[in-house]
C-alpha cells in the first residue's frame, strides 16, 4: 500500500516537472504600461505553451540589472535606442538580432533606419523600434498660456509653479534653448563640458523658480492635476493621459524642438527564449494590438500609420499638441558616447546640491 | 561521549542557518563592495587597483557635504526620537496598568504593519499644498492661501522620526520594565525631587536601553532611502541617494561601492564616538543580559 502511494507521488512529480519543462517562459524587462494584462492574455492564448513574466523598469535600471548578470535573467528588454551601443560595447549585455525572424516590413522606415544606424556593431543589428515619443513641456493653458520654450520654466512669472525631472533630458533641452547643440558636441568632451557648465549655472539660478523635481509619471500627474504646478517638463505620454482628464492640460513641443526617443526591442546576451521573444515582437506589432498597447503606454507605435491606430482620446491629444512643423522639428536622441554621462552626472549633482 | 556528540551536532545544526546568513548575505557582499571600491576605472573594461575613488570622494565637496548632512540629520532624528520615545516608554513600562500595557504596545506597533512607502505617501497626502492640513487650516481661517508643508528638511525629519521611533521605544520599555519601583520610592523617601530621581535613578538605569535604541535608530536613519527621497525637496540630498545614483544612473559601481564603504565606516565611527562620549561600551549596553 505504502509502495503504491510512493509510486503515485513520484509519477505525479515527474508529470509536474515534465510539463513545466515543456512550457517556455518569456521574461520581459520593460517599461510600465508596455505589457498590459490584456495583451499578455491574448498572447498566452495564441501561444499556450509560453508563459509571460513581466518586470517593469526604466533605462538605467534595465542596464544595471543586465550588467549585474552579464545579460542573464531576462529574454527580451526594451531600452531606448540611445542606450544600446555604449552599453553593448562596454558590458556586452545584448545579443545580435536575427532580422529574418522579425516582420520589419510593418515598421516605419525612418524609425527602423534610425534605430538600426544607432545600434549596429560590427555589421550586426542589436535592436528594432517598438514605441516612440517625445519629451517636451506640459502646461495648463488657462494658467500658463505663454509656455513654449524650455527656459520658460525659469520665467519668474511662474515662480514656485513649475517642475522638471532632474535627469539628462532637461540638461539637453536647456542647452538647446540657450542656442547650443549638445548633440553636435558629443564628440568633443571639452566642448560638451563647457556647454554643461553653462546649463548647470542656468539651472541653479532657476532652482528658486521650481516647486520640486518630479521623479515619476504619477508624481507629475498629481502635481499638474492638483494645480500645484502649472507648467513642467514632461514625457508626451504623461501629458496625453492628463489631457484625457483635463483638456486644459496640453503637451507643448518646445520651439527648439521636442526631444524624441524610441524604445526598442533588444535580446539580452544570455536570454533563453529567443523564439518566444521574436513571437512577442511580431505579436505586439499587429494593428489591433498596437491600439491596445498605445492606450496603455500613451506613446506611438513605430508601425506605419500608427497615429490612426491610436485610441480616439489619444489621437485628439496628439493632434492638439503636434502640427507638421513640430514633427519636422523633432530632435532624436543620439547615441551617448563614453564620458558624456559622467559630465552630465556631475552637473546634475551640482544642481541638486546647490541651495536656492 | 555519545551525548557530547549529540550536543555538538545540535549546536552545529542550530548555528548553521545563522552562519550561512552572516557569511553569504553580510560578509561576502561587503568584501565584494570593498573589492570594487578599490578598483579604478581607466577605460572600458580596463581597471587597476588603487585609492582613486576615495581621493575623488575627498576632493568633491558635494559628496562629503552630503555625508555630513546625512549624519547630522540622523543624529538630530535620533535625539528627537529619544525625547519622543522616552515618555511613551516610561508610561507603558511604569505607569500604565498591566492589562492595558499590551494594548498600548500594540498601538505603537500598528504603523509598522504598513510598508514604508505607503506611510510616506500618507505624509504626502497630509502635507501637500492641496493636502488635508493645508485645506483644514484654510477652512478654519488660520491662513489665507494654501501653504506648502512638503519638500523641506523639517518634513524629512518628522517623517524619519515617525518611521524609527518604535525602535527607540522597544528597548526602552524592556529596560524600564526591569526597574524595581522600590528604587524610585527610596529616592523620594531620601528627599529627592522628581527631577533628581529621574536624573540620578531612572536615566542611569535606562542607559543600556537608551544606548541600544540610539544605535538602532541612528543606523536605520542614516541608511534609509524612501522617506528622505519622497518627502525631501529640491535641495534635500541623502547619502543613500548618492549611492543609488552612482550605481544606477551613472553605471559607476566603483564610486557607488566606495560610498557604501564610507557610509558604513562613518556611521560606525559616529556610534563609537557616541559610546565614548557617554562613557558606555557595547558590552555594558546592547549585549547586557
Amino acid at each position: 500500500m505504502n509502495k503504491m502511494k510512493l509510486l503515485a507521488t513520484v509519477s505525479a512529480l515527474v508529470a509536474i516537472t515534465g510539463t513545466a519543462s515543456q512550457a517556455e517562459t518569456l521574461r520581459l524587462l520593460t517599461w510600465g504600461g508596455y505589457a498590459p494584462d490584456e495583451v499578455v492574455r491574448l498572447f498566452e492564448e495564441k501561444y499556450p505553451d509560453i508563459d509571460v513574466e513581466v518586470t517593469f523598469s526604466n533605462n538605467e535600471e534595465m542596464i544595471a540589472k543586465l550588467r549585474a548578470t552579464r545579460g542573464a535573467g531576462f529574454d527580451l528588454a526594451q531600452p531606448s535606442h540611445d542606450r544600446i551601443y555604449a552599453a553593448q560595447l562596454e558590458y556586452g549585455i545584448y545579443k545580435p538580432l536575427d532580422l529574418s525572424q522579425i516582420d520589419t516590413s510593418v515598421m516605419q522606415d525612418g524609425l527602423l533606419k534610425s534605430v538600426k544606424d544607432n545600434t549596429t556593431i560590427d555589421g550586426e543589428v542589436y535592436a528594432v523600434p517598438h514605441q516612440w515619443g517625445t519629451s517636451g513641456l506640459m502646461a495648463d493653458i488657462t494658467k500658463a498660456p505663454d509656455i513654449n520654450s524650455w527656459d520658460d520654466l525659469c520665467d519668474p512669472e511662474y515662480k514656485g509653479r513649475t517642475s522638471m525631472r532632474l535627469r539628462r533630458t532637461i540638461l539637453l533641452g536647456m542647452a538647446f534653448s540657450m542656442g547650443k547643440d549638445p548633440f553636435a558636441a558629443y564628440g568633443d568632451l571639452a566642448e560638451y563640458q563647457k556647454i554643461m557648465d553653462e546649463v548647470t549655472e542656468k539651472l541653479i539660478a532657476c532652482k528658486g523658480n521650481i516647486k520640486t523635481y518630479w521623479s515619476g509619471g504619477d508624481d507629475l500627474s498629481n502635481l499638474m492635476l492638483s494645480g500645484e504646478v502649472v507648467a513642467s517638463e514632461t514625457w508626451d505620454s504623461t501629458a496625453y493621459k492628463l489631457y484625457g482628464e483635463d483638456a486644459n492640460i496640453v503637451f507643448v513641443p518646445p520651439e527648439t524642438g521636442a526631444l524624441a526617443w524610441i524604445d526598442t526591442f533588444a535580446i539580452p546576451a544570455k536570454g533563453e527564449a529567443d523564439d518566444a521573444a521574436y513571437k512577442w515582437i511580431n505579436f505586439v506589432l499587429q494593428p489591433e494590438i498596437v491600439t491596445m498597447m498605445s492606450a496603455s503606454t500613451g506613446a506611438l507605435a513605430s508601425v506605419k500609420g500608427s497615429i490612426d491606430l491610436l485610441p480616439d482620446d489619444k489621437k485628439a491629444a496628439v493632434k492638439a499638441a503636434f502640427d507638421d512643423a513640430a514633427i519636422e522639428n523633432l530632435k532624436f536622441f543620439v547615441n551617448i558616447p563614453a564620458g558624456i554621462e559622467d559630465i552630465e552626472g556631475k552637473s546634475l549633482e551640482r544642481i541638486k546640491a546647490a541651495s536656492q | 561521549m555519545l551525548r557530547n556528540d549529540a550536543t555538538k551536532l545540535s549546536l552545529i545544526l542550530l548555528m548553521t542557518p545563522f552562519i550561512l546568513w552572516i557569511v553569504l548575505l553580510i560578509i561576502l557582499p561587503q568584501l565584494g563592495i570593498g573589492y570594487l571600491s578599490l578598483r579604478e576605472k581607466l577605460g572600458p573594461n580596463d581597471y587597476k587597483f588603487g585609492f582613486a575613488n576615495y581621493v575623488d570622494f575627498l576632493q568633491e565637496p558635494i559628496y562629503w557635504n552630503t555625508l555630513l548632512r546625512t549624519a547630522w540629520m540622523s543624529i538630530l532624528v535620533t535625539i528627537l526620537s529619544l525625547f519622543v520615545g522616552f515618555p511613551i516608554a516610561y508610561y507603558i513600562a511604569k505607569i500604565a496598568r498591566r492589562r492595558s500595557r499590551a494594548a498600548l504596545f500594540l498601538l505603537c506597533l500598528i504603523p509598522l504593519w504598513v510598508s514604508d512607502l505607503v506611510r510616506a505617501f500618507g505624509w504626502i497626502v497630509l502635507l501637500r499644498e492641496t493636502g488635508i492640513i493645508s485645506g483644514a487650516l484654510q477652512s478654519v481661517g488660520l491662513i489665507e492661501g494654501p501653504v506648502e508643508l512638503l519638500y523641506n528638511d523639517v518634513t524629512v525629519v518628522i517623517g524619519l522620526i515617525y518611521t524609527v521611533v518604535l525602535f527607540m521605544i522597544v528597548p526602552l520599555v524592556s529596560t524600564l520594565d526591569g526597574m524595581d519601583n522600590s528604587l524610585l520610592e527610596a529616592g523620594y523617601n531620601l528627599g529627592g525631587s522628581r527631577f533628581t530621581v529621574f536624573r540620578m535613578i531612572v536615566v542611569p538605569y535606562a542607559m543600556p536601553g537608551i544606548v541600544a535604541g540610539c544605535i538602532i535608530t541612528f543606523m536605520l536613519t542614516a541608511g534609509s532611502y524612501l522617506t528622505p527621497i519622497l518627502l525631501g525637496g529640491k535641495n534635500s540630498m541623502w547619502f543613500t541617494e548618492q549611492i543609488y545614483d552612482q550605481f544606477i544612473t551613472r553605471y559607476n559601481w566603483e564610486a557607488g561601492s566606495t560610498f557604501g564603504v564610507l557610509l558604513l565606516v562613518f556611521t560606525s565611527f559616529v556610534v563609537w564616538l557616541g559610546l565614548r562620549l557617554t562613557g558606555q561600551n557595547l558590552a555594558s549596553t546592547v549585549a547586557k543580559d
